[in-house]
């Protein structure tokens, strides 16, 4: 493995993704409907990251007790929705599952 | 502008973003811990936090070299993995009009999903363009610093944790995401875009190279748009004239 060519690489790869219509779409005004459909980016994307990681690990469905991760992430949803505090949705979601893993036989 | 007021907006989205760095802690640790029992040399593991700087691509790397995986692959793999950031880049490019290369290069390569999510909120209190920018800036600094710090702690801690995945540490991430992502949801068409874009995930989860996470964002972003059509989200102004 060469890892020089693996990181000039990968980082090409990744600018090539952060910077071109970065720099092409700071020149001109978008469409309006196109800048009403970017506010739902964020949340998209984060749900599609979260949601497999938590429903399917293994790559398998997995909603029972044993999932800590799943019970990990139940306490986030509602600590972030009842307090909006990220830091302490952080601190309690993973709180929640070291003593989750911990008490759990498996 | 005066530079107290570029600091202190500098210093505001640093600010912002601490408890991304506190969720980016243990992620770091463990990708510095991976990457010098996947094979990697200390130093690619580091040059890899500094000149790439995207951590689940680095995840995936990671895992792709210790498996053997061609060079080749690995870096299509991180541009498919990272496609979700031209989304990024035209999200925040009206934002920053008219800037000089010299801003828009750095700003575009310290990109990440946090600082992402950080400005897309911190910019709705921002009018003026100036803000924006040092905002953006002071977010992207902090992020970036704390990979590399991190980084550099797994890498070093490395050789002493066992089996590092096994610590449920990587978790992290997907708190913080939670944390990021609930304050979003203020109406029907956020919904219905999350639910949407997280039940496509699960149904495309197998599809290679996680270009089942693209498709479901784009389903997602479909189904806000629909949905905002059918049911407008009340807009102050709207309220006002009520």
């Amino acid at each position: 493995m060469n890892e020089f060519l693996l990181i000039s690489g990968m980082a090409a790869a990744t600018m090539a993704t952060r910077i071109p219509l970065l720099v092409l779409l700071s020149r001109r005004k978008l469409p309006e409907g196109i800048s009403r459909a970017l506010k739902y980016v964020a949340p998209a994307v984060l749900a599609a990251i979260i949601l497999p990681i938590v429903l399917l690990p293994d790559g398998k469905l997995n909603v029972q007790i044993n999932n800590a991760s799943l019970l990990a992430s139940l306490v986030a949803v509602v600590v972030s929705w009842r307090t909006r505090n990220l830091l302490l949705t952080i601190l309690l979601g993973m709180a929640a599952l070291l003593v989750w893993r911990a008490l759990l036989p498996f | 502008m005066q530079s107290a007021a570029r600091r202190a907006e500098f210093l505001a989205g640093a600010r912002d973003t601490f408890p991304l760095l506190v969720g980016a802690f243990p992620f770091g640790i463990i990708f510095g811990a991976l990457g010098v029992t996947s094979g990697l040399t200390p130093w690619a593991a580091a040059a890899m936090s500094a000149f790439v700087f995207a951590g689940s691509a680095q995840f995936i790397a990671v895992g792709l070299v210790a498996a053997g995986t061609p060079t080749l692959i690995i870096v299509l793999t991180t541009f498919v993995v990272n496609t979700r950031h031209l989304l990024y880049g035209a999200t925040i490019a009206p934002h920053l009009s008219k800037l000089p290369a010299r801003w828009l290069l750095p700003l575009g390569f310290w990109l990440t999903d946090e600082s992402f999510v950080v400005v897309a909120k911190g910019f709705e209190s921002r009018t003026v363009p100036e803000n924006k920018r040092w905002y953006l800036l002071g977010s992207e600094v902090a992020m970036y610093s704390n990979w590399q710090v991190v980084t550099w702690v797994g890498i070093i801690a490395g050789q002493a944790i066992p089996n590092p995945r096994s610590w449920g540490l990587d978790f992290a991430l997907v708190v913080t995401f939670i944390g990021m992502l609930i304050p979003m949801i203020k109406g029907r068409p956020t919904l219905a875009a999350v639910l949407v874009a997280g039940a496509a995930a699960l149904l495309g989860n197998r599809l290679p190279h996680q270009t089942g996470l693209l498709i479901a964002a784009l389903l997602g972003i479909a189904a806000g748009v629909t949905v905002e059509s059918a049911w407008p989200e009340k807009t102050s102004q709207q309220k006002g004239r009520e």
